[in-house]
């Protein structure tokens, strides 16, 4: 087995007496389509910012592709290819969507320092395409503030893909979606390249279930169980923790290893 | 007013025009506003007494000294209350430069430039590590240190009485003494300021400026390290500011401590406010009706200048409250900002 793209040992956070991540240890191999799941308050998005950086960790470590990152700034990390959308949308209110994509896209083309416009064609190209991959080239000139909810989720993507990460990790990017919507972003992000590593926080299981390739559990900070969409499906530790007892039956969508358990 | 004016339908199927359009029919406008202009100001000492046209020309420089500050405070959402600390080092440097060693106008004016960036790049470096009141507060104490030193080094400033006996601009060795050759040097050097400063807003680096002032934290985790963009932005704007002074010290021939003090700066805080941050042609039209309100009337007012502009700004808070630039967003709203 080749070595993890992202690999989480023993790490750690608290905030005063509360520890909102507690001792995680995970590994995301390369291509993975990863999805963290949990109840409210699993810790998921704290463990996000620990990974992204824009967060300190209280104690462990966090490596990409075998480097430690744990004391790069966020920045640095992001320049080793790690991109994210956040779970409240995160844009450049003022400016348009193509100025926002392009705010991502020009670094990856040499043309950050150039002061003339034209040297940009580039980055636009790349801008473009993503906004019409993520439905949104309609709406190219279009102030981020004139958006609606589920467009700015879109965006936030196109945004998050614009950084051509090695690592992506989504915070709840379908939230507010409509069903339509959430269905193309799901067709999205089936189609990017293994050379995309995707760890994913949803609520929306039919979201996590057509994406994931593995699954984390979270509670309370605590890792609760990691395998496969099946795997975790059956297990009971879960369903109680993350639906409460007697609710199981919610899990239960047709034929599958949870029927076993419950006959 | 609308000729032709039809609303901006966004079509589907070519993504490049949506954001083209509108762009290019502001364009023309703009290109034939800009040329009327550039013609009004070329031709105005062959119409406009000495007076008027030192007048004129004092406008220029404060513009050039506006666009400069709206690049922090528009651009990078850095307000500075100490910005004419960069136009006074400038100003002294080119008086200095002049005095002792070469009145050519390029050279007291690229010594300015440089004068200002160093400074500015000096100080920069703690400014800019700061954000919002605190940065309005050390760039406060920054301004009124050099203001300070400009009154105590009377050695080499002229203390209190100023820094007076510039020798008048010299082009390729000729002094230039009618005002209307020193306007048209200073009208030259300020196009010229104007047209780095725009294209340093429309580049990339200017993107990553306003995205800074929109959304820091989301700047970060795109890979970007905003300190070295507001330091540099902060280096660049001191650069400018202090070309500014040098033009402003070849021109009136006499550079006073208050020129580097806190009236300056917030005079010219409120030149980019009345103008509408952030698009660098409106802090450009508001200084130059600062400079006339408190040069051209005040005077006649018995000494009430300030109270005058006061008033203007009050009125102009009530009644554009994103300045003159939003009187041209009224008319284009769906493009909402057009470096230009």
């Amino acid at each position: 087995m080749t070595a993890p793209l992202l690999s989480l040992s023993g790490v750690s956070r608290s905030f005063g007496a509360l520890t909102a991540v507690d001792d995680v240890t995970l590994d995301v191999p390369p291509g993975a389509r990863h999805a963290l799941i949990g109840p409210n308050g699993a810790g998921k998005s704290t463990l996000f910012k620990l990974v992204t950086g824009s967060m300190r960790v209280s104690a462990g470590t966090v490596a990409l592709a075998g480097d430690d990152v744990t004391r790069l700034p966020e920045p640095q990390r992001a320049r080793r290819g790690i991109s994210q959308t956040l779970q409240h949308s995160s844009l450049f209110l003022g400016q348009t969507v193509e100025q926002n994509v392009l705010l991502a896209a020009q670094r990856q083309y040499r043309s950050r320092h150039s002061l003339v416009p034209r040297r940009q064609a580039a980055a636009r190209a790349r801008a473009r395409e993503l906004l019409t991959d993520v439905g949104l080239a309609a709406r190219a000139g279009t102030p981020v503030a004139a958006l609606s909810h589920g467009e700015r989720r879109q965006l936030e993507v196109a945004v998050a893909l614009a950084c051509e990460p090695r690592l992506l990790l989504l915070d709840e990017p379908a939230a507010g979606m409509s069903p339509a919507e959430s269905a193309r972003l799901v067709a999205l992000l089936q189609a990017l390249p293994e050379s995309v590593t995707v760890v994913i926080v949803e609520h929306d299981l039919d979201v996590v279930f057509a994406l994931a390739t593995s699954v984390t559990v979270l509670h309370l900070g605590r890792v609760l169980l990691t395998g496969s969409p099946d795997e975790v499906r059956a297990s009971a530790a879960v369903q109680e923790a993350y639906l409460g007892t007697g609710r199981g039956a919610l899990f239960l969508d047709g034929t599958g290893p949870a029927h076993l358990e419950v006959s | 007013m609308s000729v032709e004016s039809p609303p901006v339908v966004s079509t589907a199927d070519g993504a490049p025009d949506t954001t083209a359009t509108p762009w290019r029919r502001n364009r023309r406008l703009t290109v034939v506003l800009g040329l009327v202009l550039l013609a009004v100001l070329a031709v105005v000492p062959l119409f406009v007494d000495p007076f008027g046209t030192n007048t004129v020309s004092r406008m220029l420089v404060f513009a050039l000294f506006a666009m400069s500050l709206d690049l922090l405070v528009g651009l990078t959402g850095l307000p500075s209350l100490g910005h004419a600390a960069w136009f006074g080092i400038g100003a002294y440097t080119a008086g200095l430069v002049a005095i002792h060693w070469s009145a050519e106008g390029l050279v007291t004016v690229l010594a300015a430039a440089v004068a200002g960036a160093v400074a500015a790049a000096a100080t920069g470096w703690l400014a800019v590590r700061s954000g919002g009141v605190f940065f309005l507060m050390l760039t406060l104490a920054i301004g009124e240190l050099v203001h300070q030193l400009a009154q105590s080094l009377s050695s080499v400033t002229g203390g209190s009485n100023g820094l007076f006996g510039i020798p008048s601009i010299r082009i390729a060795g000729t002094p230039l003494t009618l005002a209307g050759y020193v306007y048209w040097f200073v009208l030259a050097v300020v196009l010229l300021g104007a047209l780095a400063l725009w294209l340093v807003a429309s580049s990339p680096f200017g993107g990553v400026l306003r995205g800074i002032r929109d959304n820091e934290a989301r700047m970060r985790s795109l890979g970007y390290s905003p300190f070295r963009y507001k330091y540099a932005a902060f280096a660049i704007a001191g650069g400018f500011a202090g070309l500014a002074g040098g033009l402003f010290a070849g021109l009136v021939r006499i550079v006073n401590p208050s020129d580097t003090g806190f009236t300056t700066s917030a005079l010219l805080l409120l030149a980019v406010v009345l103008g509408g941050a952030g698009t660098l042609w409106g802090p450009a039209l508001g200084a130059a009706l600062v400079v006339l309100v408190r040069d051209t009337f005040g005077p006649t007012l018995d000494g009430h200048g300030p109270l005058l502009l006061g008033l203007v700004f009050i009125a102009a808070v009530y009644v554009l409250p994103r300045g003159f630039a939003g009187l041209a967003g009224l008319r284009r709203r769906r493009t909402p900002r057009s470096p230009a």
